[in-house]
């Protein structure tokens, strides 16, 4: 590693995961470590050391709230966005324990959410789950008979991770605000944020959940954002960092690192330059593996195009998978082996077993090229021809 | 006091002019299982072995370890005093305080080897049984059923006061009965056929069949992570790993789609048996249970078996999966084994095996794979050299 934080870049490998996590941004990688270095006291001490580092954090808060056009004093860091989506969602079910209630989510949610009202599923609250078309899609009419006056919960993410599909996050506001008075809204933005532009106010949603390493930050932070006047108890005690929202001596390095890498990568100008980059690679992707005998698209064609998932209907994902990876190319299958099952979302896509099975997600990020995507669709051609196919 | 674990050997008590050299290999196991732990002193003396943790060695800790090495039938701690009463009954007191003082009865059981010891048993028991009323009186004796059973052994040394005896693993000490070479895929049913025939005091190697890409380093791992669980009990164990996808791919390619899976596991019996003739093993491993799946009938086995020139152990063979999912739980692989990833046994599965293959039929098919196109010999002998070998230590 240099001076300056840069680190080596990948070479010849091809990085096509970026919904898994990203690398590390240089302004990332010298925040982080500079913090390491030098902003290592802890934020609560009055001294010069936890000074330095309370500034890291507030430049940091001011960052990440300007990405998302919030205020910062409701952005509350986390250590990720599942603990973020832990503490929206058991926060709001807790807030109104007395009353009951339901919960109205999607069936393609990030796990963090699922599970969580799958818990509290178990303790008495009543858990709607859209299902969606096979394109990942959520029906606005859906939504709309989902929430009940009894609701007092709606969670929906803005982008799918596995598919792409863009969830009308806009409708369910709407229908809430109508139908569900009491209700708090939670959107979990991860797979959006810094893809697409995200203004709190425009979104008009309670709470929303980002994550630093889907945006070239490190591992190890997140926030959450929360309209001021929503009250929900945390989910830890112990302290009055956050606002004793989010107790615990904060991870300096990694907010200082989540601050710059949004800082980078959340401006609308940079947003805009990396979506029409991105939609070119979208589309090139598309055409090659459309010339390809047998790929079936799983993506919706209007989701983001930041990821598209397909599959090549005669070759286990994991085999693919392993293939691709010696050769330097890295992607992600929705599914596991003839042993496990398909991930969640693809079972609520209900794709046919041939489909489902053999899924591949690709998933870019602005430094990626055609060049790649080249690359990337020669040898995904080696391995249909080669390998051994399973029907 | 001193407190130290007193072991008692099982079948090794049965044995004849060899048992000098069991009770060495078992001596040697039980300084390397607890080897972790700190410095132990392990001595044996009237059929009874002493391990006396040194320094910082945590008894705790060594008493774990000593209760998965094979050839032990019972251990129990004990405290160690010097040999007279009064030094013994203040000691009884103190070291089995907690299990006096949460009993209702008890009985004192002592034993004499040191015949120069001034009271004979009944006379240790009747004082020993009188001090521990005097000091903990909400107790009363029961001779027949009795809570606890306190028993003080004076022995040449020193005299020792026992805790509850501890179950000890059985079988006979690793070691003693030559090697095998275990064949692991990953699944649930190998790493207990592994534990039980190193049980069975035999030490182990392992051979297990990589296909990339079709299986990935994460099945290798497991495979790694299985071993380990295995090797707390058996010992260090080496594993080898073979390459293994140019013969997958050639069986697929000119053998009939339904016997895919018994000539795939005939290869895997030829080269592991090379690899097990290196290693100086004498046997093959295997986790077959008759009937499980299409490979494990009768007819498939005699087909397997006919592709061995060494005795291939089957000690799970007759076992119900649920028998074999418990002894799996209880040494710690079960959960490693449900991990998703696919192993080379779930590559290429036929849609309809042959659940009854004729072996005259499988050798016929075989034939394919001999011609001068496909050379067979020769892709058994890259696997064998393009193997790899690490040695896989507990954890």
């Amino acid at each position: 590693m240099g001076t300056n934080g840069e680190i080596e870049p990948i070479g010849s490998e091809i990085y096509f995961d970026s919904c898994a996590t990203t690398k590390p941004c240089a302004e990332a990688l010298s925040a982080g470590l500079e913090a390491m270095r030098y902003s290592w006291g802890n934020a609560s001490s009055t001294h010069t050391r936890g000074t330095e580092a309370a500034f890291k954090i507030r430049e940091a808060r001011h960052a990440v709230a300007d990405a998302l056009s919030a205020q910062p004093e409701d952005i509350f860091f986390t250590s990720g966005g599942t603990e973020a989506n832990n503490i929206a969602v058991f926060g709001a079910a807790c807030k109104n324990k007395k009353q009951g209630g339901r919960i109205v989510t999607t069936a393609i949610e990030h796990s963090s959410v699922l599970d969580s009202v799958n818990e509290l599923e178990k303790r008495g609250v009543e858990v709607v789950r859209l299902v969606p078309d096979n394109k990942g899609h959520i029906s606005p009419d859906d939504i709309r008979s989902a929430i009940n006056p009894n609701t007092i919960l709606v969670s929906m993410m803005m982008v799918n991770n596995e598919v792409g599909s863009i969830l009308p996050v806009a409708e369910a506001v709407k229908a809430a605000r109508k139908n569900a008075p009491r209700a708090l809204i939670h959107c979990d933005c991860v797979q959006a944020f810094g893809k697409i532009p995200i203004s709190v106010r425009q979104l008009g949603a309670d709470m929303v959940t980002v994550s630093a390493h889907k945006i070239h930050g490190i591992k190890g932070a997140g926030a959450l954002w929360k309209k001021s006047w929503v009250h929900i108890p945390p989910l830890f005690y112990g302290g009055h960092q956050e606002n004793s929202f989010r107790p615990g001596t904060e991870a300096t390095p990694a907010i200082a690192s989540f601050g710059a890498a949004a800082e980078r990568m959340c401006s609308r100008k940079s947003i805009g330059e990396r979506l029409s980059h991105i939609t070119e690679l979208h589309e090139y992707m598309i055409k090659g593996l459309l010339q390809i005998d047998g790929i079936v698209i799983n993506s919706p064609s209007d989701g983001l195009p930041y990821i598209v998932n397909f599959s090549t209907c005669c070759i286990k994902a994991e085999t693919m998978l392993n293939f691709l990876s010696e050769r330097g190319i890295y992607v992600s299958g929705g599914s596991a082996c003839a042993k496990g099952e398909p991930s969640h979302v693809l079972k609520a896509l209900n794709l046919p077993r041939e489909i489902s099975d053999s899924a591949i997600r690709v998933s870019f990020c602005g430094d990626n090229n055609k060049r790649e995507i080249d690359a990337f669709l020669n040898v995904l051609k080696e391995g249909m021809n080669t390998l051994a196919h399973f029907c | 006091m001193n407190e130290i674990i007193l072991i008692k050997n099982g079948e090794l008590a049965l044995k004849g002019l060899n048992r000098r050299s069991f009770e060495e290999a078992l001596s040697r196991n039980i300084q390397k299982a607890a080897a972790p732990c700190g410095p132990v002193k392990v001595f044996c003396s009237q059929s009874t072995m002493y391990v006396t943790p040194l320094e910082y060695a945590d008894i705790d800790e060594v008493t774990e370890r000593v209760s998965r090495v094979f050839g032990i039938a019972a251990l129990s701690r004990a405290a160690e005093v010097e040999k007279n009463m009064d030094q013994i009954l203040p000691a009884v007191c103190e070291y089995l305080r907690d299990e006096l003082e949460s009993a209702d009865t008890f009985k004192v059981n002592a034993k004499r080897a040191d015949k120069k010891f001034p009271l004979k048993s009944p006379e240790i028991c009747v004082a020993a049984g009188e001090y521990i009323l005097n000091k903990f009186p909400h107790l009363s004796v029961d001779v027949h059923e009795p809570d606890l059973t306190v028993t003080i052994e004076i022995r040449d040394a020193a005299a020792y006061i026992h805790k509850q005896p501890i179950r000890g693993a059985g079988g006979l000490p690793v070691g003693t009965g030559g090697r095998a070479c275990v064949m692991i895929s990953g699944g649930i049913d190998s790493p207990v056929a592994s534990w039980m025939m190193a049980k069975r005091g035999l030490e182990l190697s392992a051979v297990n069949f990589a296909s990339p890409p079709y299986t990935s380093r994460r099945a290798e791992d497991k495979v790694r992570s299985l071993l380990e669980k295995v090797a707390r009990w058996s010992g260090d164990i080496r594993l080898h790993i073979v390459p293994f996808t140019e013969i997958q791919e050639a069986i697929r390619d000119y053998c009939p789609e339904d016997m895919l899976t018994v000539i795939m596991r005939r290869y895997m019996i030829k080269i592991a048996e090379i690899i097990a003739r290196k290693d100086g093993a004498l046997a093959l491993v295997s986790g077959e249970s008759v009937g499980q799946v299409a490979s494990q009938t009768l007819r498939a086995l005699q087909c397997t078996d006919a592709a061995a020139d060494m005795p291939v152990l089957r000690p799970v063979i007759g076992m119900d999966k649920e028998e074999i999912v418990s002894i799996a739980r209880k040494i710690d692989t079960f959960d490693i084994s449900i991990l998703p990833y696919e192993d080379c046994c779930t590559v290429f599965t036929p849609k309809h095996p042959k659940t009854k293959p004729i072996l005259e039929k499988v050798i016929q098919a075989e034939k394919a794979l001999e011609c001068a196109e496909v050379n067979v010999n020769a892709m058994i002998e890259r696997a064998v050299n393009g193997t790899v070998a690490e040695v896989v230590k507990p954890r």
